[in-house]
């Protein structure tokens, strides 16, 4: 997500999008005086107007019995359809809310705009491509493979240029990684802003990526990788976005040059036919419709190196260069948004991530942040790549927070937002990886709240 | 002596493992590749570094960059660059006393209200390499050298960091990089660089949290939720969430609260917003054309971007073909609003399809 998208200074203000200024006045009001006990409050309200949540879909067991089951349906007593009646299926029409969507008024344009990924509704780690996350700076493109070329340059023996054909010829590797916006969460860096973990934490995605090793390629255009410390990396589409990359990152041989993406190629909102894959490293530098990279000895200061992707800092300068994205976590279910059906077992689930490799530990906390306990982590627990946690829980029908505080194999903890607006205030707009908090309320509605 | 040589054969085959690791890989991959041409690397090699590598040369003054501003960027960005109609604002906030400094006083305010391109920028080379690159927005990589040097010129002649009469050139950008407001409000001292090659980059990061498990400290109260009124705003989200499962979606178009349970989730809103029925026999939309002039850049079916949407437009003109086809391509202002829609270069024959369509009331 991009800076000029968030109209910076009204981060503070994002709600804007949907507040009239009397209401914004109203609410930092009632946040700064009068209602102390906010919390409580909160809870009162929802109390007193909460009915207790009926099962929607749970079987209904007259005198015979449940008619889903007495009365065969037609899917048992009919024919079914042919095989390869959709050459390439789509999901059940039953799951038609599961939607990629727009945050409404984030921006003024279509082409340079955002949609988040419906995470509250995704299972295990894998990222279904056409839910994956989009940010594009000036509109997408579906690129003829026939006619895409790579260009490596610069410090190199020769500048080299490879066919699509070529690229693909050459040794393959497929791994896991997660992509994910460096303005993930920065709509909440001053306050609540959205109602969802679709909304808060929807600019990430993670998928299975095969491509070439950056290396190999560099090492076949005989790069110089000793004076050459930073490559370029830039994209076909009209922005032809650019990004600077570190040399010893590419060594490590983790960045790749990708075409495939979970099986099948690239989808065209996700760089088709070719994007660099810089595992760990904000969405941005993962560099689509790649056409270029340049070995240089300097870094490129490019625009969204510049001017977009720097993080403000309290003392008025900004980081540049801000790339690694630390360790997070986020509760899916339950979450902003969601009704609990009723009292009883609920699995607590979430995701978390580190760009600094595996995720150690995720705990997972339903008193607000009191006590906490350490969630079963699905595996294989792979590096940059989002780890799923599960978590047991009975809910006793009373309203709580849930929050998630993940570790990485470095010893990094997640902070809260205290501690995270201690040192970076709150109008970096990127990189906020703060404990997010979801209210269950008593009417079993989830709602997005910051406890500082 | 003999550790000596030692040495000088160690370093010596270690040389050639490294000068060989370009041979090495063409060895194992004969026929991959081919050398680009000096036209091909002309072509793309358009970037321009810090240090001005890259920077070709030429020169623009800022009486033609108000031209080519007026004519190719204002309908974005405002006359004045102060536009937030469509972008964030490009020009303002910085000050004569920055231009001494190198550091944004406004910057260190909370309550100002935006931070500009001009308030953020503290290399010259990055404003004038993303206008070659990308600018115009509809339209990237059309602009000549001069007009590149020229717009950059009136964006640094609107900030007031060159005068009324200058011209910008290959000569003199080093001399204007040392008049920008935020040359020295930047910094690379953080540990979220993920190598080793930037000056002042650390491993250890400045945030850390805490992993008590046990009666913990916590906030004594919530600070910030949304208030009630806003809780439709993202669109009922009730059908935002799966039909079955643990949980639905709360049903946002009622009092909170309320709950769905009575009532089966509607079907799914796509992404897009939401569609609206068209008439039966409307024809469906040239999407080609309305992609390939870029008409889409500034309309979308139903809601207004930087111009009006297609059903708004078929609504107030129903029938009007040929009205409608007179402004896609003369342009005009004022009927929608005060940004202008500038002339469109495309042939009578696809203004006159994309008018009709419009006219018969813009189906999908």
């Amino acid at each position: 997500m991009d800076l000029k998208n968030y109209p910076q200074g009204r981060l503070q203000k994002a709600p804007e999008n949907f507040l009239d200024r009397s209401a914004i006045a109203t609410v930092v009001q009632e946040a700064r005086s009068g209602r102390r006990n906010f919390m409580r409050s909160a809870f009162a309200a929802a109390a007193a107007g909460a009915v207790a949540p009926m099962a929607m879909a749970q079987s209904t067991a007259p005198n015979d019995g449940d008619p889903s089951i007495l009365k065969l349906p037609e899917h048992s007593t009919g024919l079914g359809k042919a095989v390869a009646t959709d050459g390439y299926g789509k999901p059940s029409k039953y799951e038609a809310n599961v939607q990629r969507r727009t945050s409404p008024g984030l921006t003024q344009t279509t082409q340079a705009s955002v949609s988040f990924a419906p995470l509250q509704s995704l299972f295990g780690i894998v990222t279904p491509a056409g839910l994956h996350f989009e940010r594009h700076h000036q509109g997408w493109w579906d690129i003829d493979p026939s006619k895409h070329r790579l260009m490596i340059n610069g410090m190199v023996k020769a500048p080299r240029v490879f066919t699509m054909d070529e690229l693909m010829r050459l040794p393959s590797v497929s791994r896991f990684a997660f992509i994910e916006c460096g303005a993930n969460t920065g709509m909440e860096w001053g306050n609540v802003a959205v109602p969802t973990c679709q909304y808060s934490h929807g600019m990430i995605s993670c998928s299975e990526f095969t491509g070439v090793p950056l290396i190999t390629l560099l090492e076949l255009a005989g790069a110089d990788l000793k004076q050459g410390k930073f490559v370029l990396a830039e994209g076909a589409d009209g922005s032809s976005m650019t990004r600077t990359i570190p040399m010893s990152l590419i060594r490590s041989g983790e960045v790749m040059v990708a075409y495939g993406q979970n099986g099948e190629m690239l989808r065209p909102e996700n760089g088709y036919p070719l994007r660099l894959v810089v595992p760990g490293v904000q969405g941005v530098s993962w560099v689509k419709y790649l056409r270029r990279l340049e070995v240089g000895d300097q870094p490129y200061g490019t625009k969204d190196e510049v001017l977009h992707y720097v993080d403000l800092m309290p003392d008025g300068t900004h980081r540049q260069y801000t790339s690694i994205q630390e360790c997070k976590s986020v509760v899916t279910t339950p979450s902003g948004g969601q009704v609990l059906l009723d009292k009883g077992f609920y699995n607590i689930t979430g995701l978390a991530w580190s760009g600094r490799g595996k995720v150690k530990r995720v705990d997972v906390s339903v008193d607000g942040g009191r006590n906490w306990r350490s969630a079963r982590l699905e595996g294989p627990v792979m590096s940059k790549c989002l780890t799923r946690f599960n978590l047991d829980w009975v809910w006793d029908g009373k309203p709580t927070v849930i929050q998630s505080r993940a570790m990485d194999e470095t010893g990094y903890v997640q902070p809260t937002y205290r501690q995270l607006r201690a040192v970076r205030g709150s109008r970096s707009i990127y990189h906020n990886n703060a404990v997010q908090s979801w209210l269950v309320q008593e009417s079993g509605e989830v709602k997005n709240v910051q406890t500082s | 002596m003999y550790r000596l040589r030692e040495m000088l054969i160690a370093v010596a085959v270690s040389a050639a493992s490294v000068m060989s690791a370009h041979a090495q890989s063409a060895n194992r991959f004969p026929g991959i590749g081919r050398t680009a041409t000096p036209a091909e690397v002309a072509a793309w090699d358009i970037d321009v570094r810090p240090d001005f590598k890259g920077l070709p040369k030429g020169s623009g003054s800022v009486a033609k960059g108000q031209a080519v501003w007026e004519s190719k960027c204002a309908s974005c960005h405002g006359v004045f660059g102060e536009s937030n109609e469509v972008f964030s604002p490009l020009i303002g906030g910085t000050s004569e006393a920055d231009i001494k400094s190198g550091r944004v006083a406004n910057l260190l305010r909370s309550d100002y209200p935006g931070r500009t391109t001009l308030m953020k920028l503290s290399s010259l080379s990055t404003l004038w390499d993303y206008i070659n690159r990308a600018m115009p927005w509809n339209q990237p990589k059309s602009l000549s050298t001069e007009e590149v040097y020229a717009v950059t010129a009136f964006m640094l002649n609107l900030g007031g960091i060159v005068p009324d009469d200058f011209v910008l050139s290959d000569k003199n950008m080093a001399d204007v990089q040392k008049r920008l407001p935020n040359r020295n409000g930047v910094s690379t001292a953080h540990a979220l660089w993920p190598g080793t090659e930037l000056p002042g980059t650390t491993t250890k990061p400045d945030v850390v949290g805490t992993a008590c498990m046990s009666n913990c400290p916590v906030e004594p109260k919530l600070a910030s939720m949304l208030p009630d009124f806003a809780r439709n705003a993202h669109g009922n989200l009730a059908a935002q969430n799966r039909m079955v499962g643990a949980q639905r979606g709360a049903d946002t178009s009622r009092a909170t609260g309320a709950v769905a349970a009575a009532t089966p989730v509607q079907a799914a809103a796509p992404a897009s917003p939401a569609k609206a029925p068209a008439p039966a026999e409307a024809a469906a939309a040239p999407n080609d054309l309305l992609q390939k002039n870029t008409c889409t850049a500034c309309h979308a079916p139903d809601s207004k971007l930087i111009g009006p949407s297609w059903k708004d437009i078929a609504a107030k003109h129903s029938g009007k073909s040929e009205y409608l086809a007179g402004k896609i391509k003369n342009g005009g202002a004022g009927v929608w609003g005060n940004i202008p829609m500038p002339p469109q270069a495309l042939t009578t024959d696809e203004a006159k399809k994309i008018a009709d369509w419009l006219a018969a009331g813009a189906g999908r």
